[in-house]
């Protein structure tokens, strides 16, 4: 079979900084990462891939360093790494970035043979809509299943696929028809560690590198900024509140009841509620 | 399903400036996406409606609600109850088709009724389902969808303001889908208030027919494992909520913070990273991509404060918060901070309250 | 264990692991680098400067797309008691040059270029990949890898020990000895973020001049250690570091001694109002020339801080080790070269090479101030700068007591602290250990 992975490498936004001074993002040495919701992606893929045989093909979009995480991509045991980049493309928001990589996963299939399933991460920790998955699907004509928690039977000559899908309350247990896409939930898995011989064969193997043209898109202007619906105006700092927190002075007295009188002093009646609760233990 | 096609935004330029095409010019109305399952009808539905109310005063239009579900009583009663929460209108799309949540059955339903009475706005909550259905419609639809918005607002030209964390949590951005309809937006849980429900009679309700066969729709639900009751935390909505961050250091200290919502009868919460670090399962993470939180009560302990997690607690009544670096933004929005180690207060203040709270002490505490 | 054989396979994605390989590559051998960290520069702390001249000789134009911070043109000593500091300030525009001799940089960007030029040169370079042993057959000879990655044994050549201070290779195969706590120091540091313009105000600077200034004296506490500032574009890095040995010997942290650093009133200005972006802390080889081990066997060689390759006193360390892996790599080619073997008799043309370089030559001459700085470290970290700061500011303050009796009281605070054997012996020795 073959897999096609959405992968995305963002920077560890967990390290972002906003400057002290002019408001704007330090991005200055944020290290970049494979956005962690798509490792959880990779391993179902590579997993399907080792049970079943055939190749995982890792895709994303982005810049020239891009090419970092899919070398990581490989490493994990990937088969084939493609970096879609160009100009055209900054600035898109899902609508055009699910435009270029719907085009350039219809590619890897006139290149490659078709896709069985297409995985994405549930989300980005930079964009965090979770609306790439699907729109991909819906681009590709492709049906979608979104928040899986675990994948059952895989029928391949009957090509369908069962899956759990997380829902409000439970979980549901849907069975659809290859070829589809499916987002993984997180901690569904554990991205596994690479042997030997594929470490040595990612340092070396080749990033396939395609460009609008080479992706094969029709209309540029459904890329990047150009065909973005949506644009964002506007970008600052929360202000912070009026007045800052009230910092409790507790010297001399112990900390934890000085904080606590300030507590229900602000809030009396909390006091009661708190009390009436552990009444009931 | 062939590539949609629909006619762009004027092409050549980035749509910096509101330029609505001709056709888009007849799209009128608020939108909210009342969304159902299993006879339930999820709260944020009517959280939106509140939302939605407020930018249909200022655009003076009709609020309109969606339902869609099961042909029957659990659909009906929701289409009523969205005339309480501030409905002009309802349009339901009722067919025993839609019993299971599919992606095919509802994306078709939604935006057949939204390409049939066009409105400008359109709201959903951005829950599993919401999540789900609202990058199909979007794309279907070919238009702008911005997800997870802390705040909604109109613009004097009638343009929708949608704002939300950008940058992993550490800035505001606020975004516009100018040149394309419907405006797309989800919002979180818990991030818009709950409004007053008020006693209305039911009004105008225009059905749409779903127009598939099963099998039409190729996703077979096979079952539902319903969740065990004591597996769910209610920390969306508690009322008192204790949370840890990175500054309890190790993954064992997060004890503390389970001990002290223990003696408060408090749910316990943490920061993202905890969860990434795998301290902390994700359902407890509070903050942007975790749980929004409106508590009375919200104790703060060890964490930074970043914007991700700020715009998850910004509701609470009182947000205190226990760090060491007086320079943490959490001392930017919580109403009081004590500077000192989490790590020993924590334990002092489980008994401070355990000794405060005990039956034996009523006679302390104000009747 | 994989089938591939390589020429020479190093462990460590350093300063000395990177020359080693760039060097390896750049002369056609057949390079596997191994770095635990996940990328190269993730585990390495330095102060940091980069020192052009060594550079220069593994990659002639590395101005053009290096990630530099700062250059050089004012280095300052500090010599400080709790309130004060006497300085020696040497700045010159001739560091203002075409190919300016030092720069501030940031380990983590400056390693990750460093890497990609090693890739480029054609080595084999794998991240996240933990050696834990070296292979060794019947002989002892080493004669490859063992590593964390499931059928991880490769074989070599050589292997490079690029390890690092606290490298455990070396000392699990019974190459070398733990290195001592007295010839180690911890250092921490943190990254102080400020506005380009509030750091050029500060510290005089204009574009991308740099400054860095190197202070001892009571910081320390009476221990052997030293701090430092360093100036980069948009942040000041600056730390404190202290032998092992005092540190367990007073109890003292080094976390402790780094934020009375900040607060000192000399030190506390030039910060105010910053963001602290990273803290990070690092054992550094202080032993010099006596605590060298062992550099070369039967398919092995050591070098960078895992043989102790720091000079101390001039805090240089990353050149030193820059130095020793291109030197190692020199050595290793030429015996290829020859289709020799890498015994230890052949591999010990890199020692051979590396003793007629500056660096041995200036371990040497420094070899005996390790020992007398720690042996004597409460005089010469406690009580003189307390003297000369008081001195100083005697000689500076006007308050109405005659000149000469001022440098009266001044000559007696040295001779009653110390004595005139005292003074005359410490400025003996410190000579003899300088030349």
């Amino acid at each position: 079979m073959h897999i096609v992975v959405c992968i995305k490498q963002v920077p560890d936004s967990a390290q972002i900084r906003v400057h002290p001074v002019t408001n704007t993002i330090m991005r200055q040495g944020v290290p970049t990462i494979i956005n962690p919701y798509d490792l959880f992606a990779l391993e179902a893929a590579l997993e399907l891939r080792d049970k079943f045989g055939g190749e995982v093909t890792v895709l994303t979009m982005g810049p020239p360093s891009a090419e970092d995480s899919l070398r990581k991509a490989l490493t994990y045991g990937a088969d084939r790494a493609v970096l879609l980049t160009d100009r055209f493309f900054a600035g898109a928001d899902t609508l055009a970035t699910t435009y270029a990589l719907a085009t350039a996963i219809r590619k890897i299939g006139e290149t490659y043979g078709a896709p069985d399933i297409i995985f994405t991460g549930k989300q980005t920790i930079d964009g965090d809509t979770a609306q790439v998955g699907p729109g991909i699907a819906k681009r590709l004509g492709l049906l979608q299943l979104t928040y899986v928690a675990k994948i059952g039977a895989l029928d391949l000559a009957g090509r369908t696929i069962e899956a759990e899908r997380r829902s409000e309350g439970g979980v549901q247990i849907l069975r659809t028809r290859l070829p589809c896409l499916i987002s993984m939930l997180e901690a569904t898995n554990e991205i596994r560690r690479g042997a030997m011989k594929d470490a040595l064969r990612a340092a070396r193997a080749p990033i396939v590198k395609w460009s609008a043209q080479d992706a094969g898109v029709e209309d540029i202007s459904k890329c990047g900024l150009r065909g973005s619906p949506t644009i964002v105006k506007r970008v600052f700092a929360p202000s912070p509140r009026a007045e800052m927190a009230v910092l409790i002075d507790f010297a001399g007295r112990p900390p934890a009841e000085a904080l606590i009188e300030d507590i229900f002093k602000r809030q009396p009646k909390l006091e009661a509620e708190l009390a009436a609760l552990a009444r009931g233990f | 399903m062939s590539e949609p096609t629909k006619a762009a935004a004027p092409s050549g330029r980035a749509a910096t400036k509101k330029e609505l095409p001709e056709h888009f010019r007849g799209y009128k109305h608020v939108w909210v996406f009342v969304e159902q399952e299993r006879g339930q009808v999820h709260t944020v539905s009517w959280e939106l409606m509140g939302a939605g109310r407020k930018l249909a005063d200022k655009l003076k239009v009709d609020l309109a609600a969606v339902v869609i579900g099961p042909d029957g009583e659990a659909t009906r009663q929701a289409a009523n109850e969205a005339f309480c929460y501030g409905a002009d209108l309802v349009y339901v799309v009722a067919d025993d088709l839609l019993t299971d949540y599919r992606n095919e059955s509802y994306t078709k339903a939604l935006t057949d009724v939204v390409n049939t009475y066009k409105p400008e706005i359109l709201l959903l909550g951005a829950t599993t389902l919401g999540r789900d259905l609202a990058g199909s419609v979007a794309t279907t639809l070919l238009t702008g969808l911005t997800a997870d918005c802390t705040a909604l607002d109109v613009d004097a030209d009638g343009s929708l303001a949608a704002t939300r964390p950008t940058f992993g949590g550490s800035l505001m951005c606020t975004i516009y889908t100018l040149n394309y309809r419907p405006q797309m937006a989800t919002v979180r849980p818990r991030v818009m208030q709950m409004p007053e429900r008020l006693a209305r009679d039911p009004g105008r309700i225009v059905v749409h027919p779903l127009g598939l066969i099963e099998d039409d729709i190729v996703t077979k639900v096979l079952s539902f494992l319903p969740d065990r009751e004591s597996a769910k935390s209610n920390l969306a909505y508690a009322d008192v909520v204790v949370a840890g961050g990175l500054g309890l250091g190790s993954p064992e200290n997060f004890q503390l913070v389970r001990q002290l919502a223990s003696v408060l009868g408090a749910e316990y919460g943490c920061s993202r990273p905890l969860v990434q670090k795998g301290w902390v399962t994700s359902d407890r993470q509070i903050g942007q991509t975790g749980k929004t939180i409106r508590p009375k009560l919200y104790i703060a302990a060890g964490i930074s404060g970043a914007i991700q997690h700020r715009v998850g607690v910004e509701g609470a009544d009182l947000i205190v918060a226990i760090n060491t670096d007086k320079n943490a933004p959490i001392f930017d929005f919580a109403h009081v901070g004590i500077i000192t180690d989490a790590i020993r207060l924590l334990p002092a203040l489980t008994e401070a309250f355990r000794a405060r709270l005990s039956p034996h002490s009523r006679d302390r505490i104000a009747s | 264990m994989i089938e591939e054989r390589f020429d020479v396979i190093v462990v460590g994605a350093g300063m000395a692991g990177n020359a080693c390989a760039l060097t390896l590559a750049q002369r056609g051998l057949k390079v596997l680098q191994l770095e635990r960290g996940e990328y190269s520069g993730s585990k390495n702390v330095q102060g940091a400067i980069l020192y052009a001249d060594m550079l220069e000789k593994l990659i002639p134009d590395f101005r053009e797309d290096a990630p530099l911070e700062r250059h050089l043109v004012e280095q300052r000593f500090w010599m400080m008691d709790d309130r004060a500091h006497v300085g020696l300030h040497y700045r010159s525009d001739d560091f203002n040059e075409e190919r300016p001799n030092r720069y501030t940089i940031i380990r983590a960007q400056f390693d990750k270029w460093f890497s990609s030029k090693v890739r480029e040169a054609g080595a084999t370079v794998l991240c996240e990949t933990t050696v834990t042993e070296l292979a060794q057959d019947a002989y002892g000879k080493v004669i490859g890898v063992r590593t964390d990655r499931h059928d991880g044994e490769v074989h070599a050549d050589v292997v490079v020990l690029a390890e690092g201070v606290n490298g455990l290779l070396g000392t699990r195969a019974d190459l070398r000895a733990r290195p001592k706590p007295d010839n180690v120091a911890l250092a921490v540091k943190e990254m102080h973020f400020l506005p380009r313009e509030t750091i050029e105000a500060r510290f005089n600077l204009t574009g991308d001049e740099g400054t860095v200034i190197e202070a001892a004296g009571t910081i320390s506490r009476g221990m052997t250690g030293m701090g430092f500032i360093y100036a980069n574009k948009e942040c000041v890095s600056l730390g404190i570091g202290c032998l092992v040995a005092d540190f367990q010997k007073t109890g003292e942290t080094p976390y402790g001694l780094l934020e009375r650093f900040k607060q000192h009133p000399s030190v506390a200005p030039l910060i105010e109002g910053s963001e602290v972006k990273e803290y990070s802390a690092h054992l550094i080889p202080e032993g010099g020339y006596n605590a060298i081990p062992q550099l070369y066997g039967e398919g092995w060689v050591v070098v960078g801080d895992a043989a102790q390759l720091n000079n101390a006193i001039h805090r240089e360390g990353s050149n030193l080790a820059m130095t020793s892996g291109r030197i190692a790599a020199e050595a290793i080619f030429q015996v290829k070269s020859r289709k020799d073997p890498m015994t230890a008799e052949n591999l010990s043309l890199y020692k051979k090479m590396l003793d007629g370089s500056f660096v041995i030559k200036d371990l040497k001459k420094y070899k005996d101030m390790p020992q007398l700085l720690h042996i004597q470290s409460q005089n010469f970290f406690l009580t003189y700068p307390q003297l000369v700061s008081k001195a100083m500011q005697n000689f500076v303050r006007v308050d109405g007591t005659p000149k000469v009796d001022k440098e009266k009281t001044m000559l007696r605070s040295f001779v009653k602290a110390r004595s005139w054997t005292g003074l005359f012996g410490d400025a003996f020795r410190f000579a003899r250990a300088w030349r």
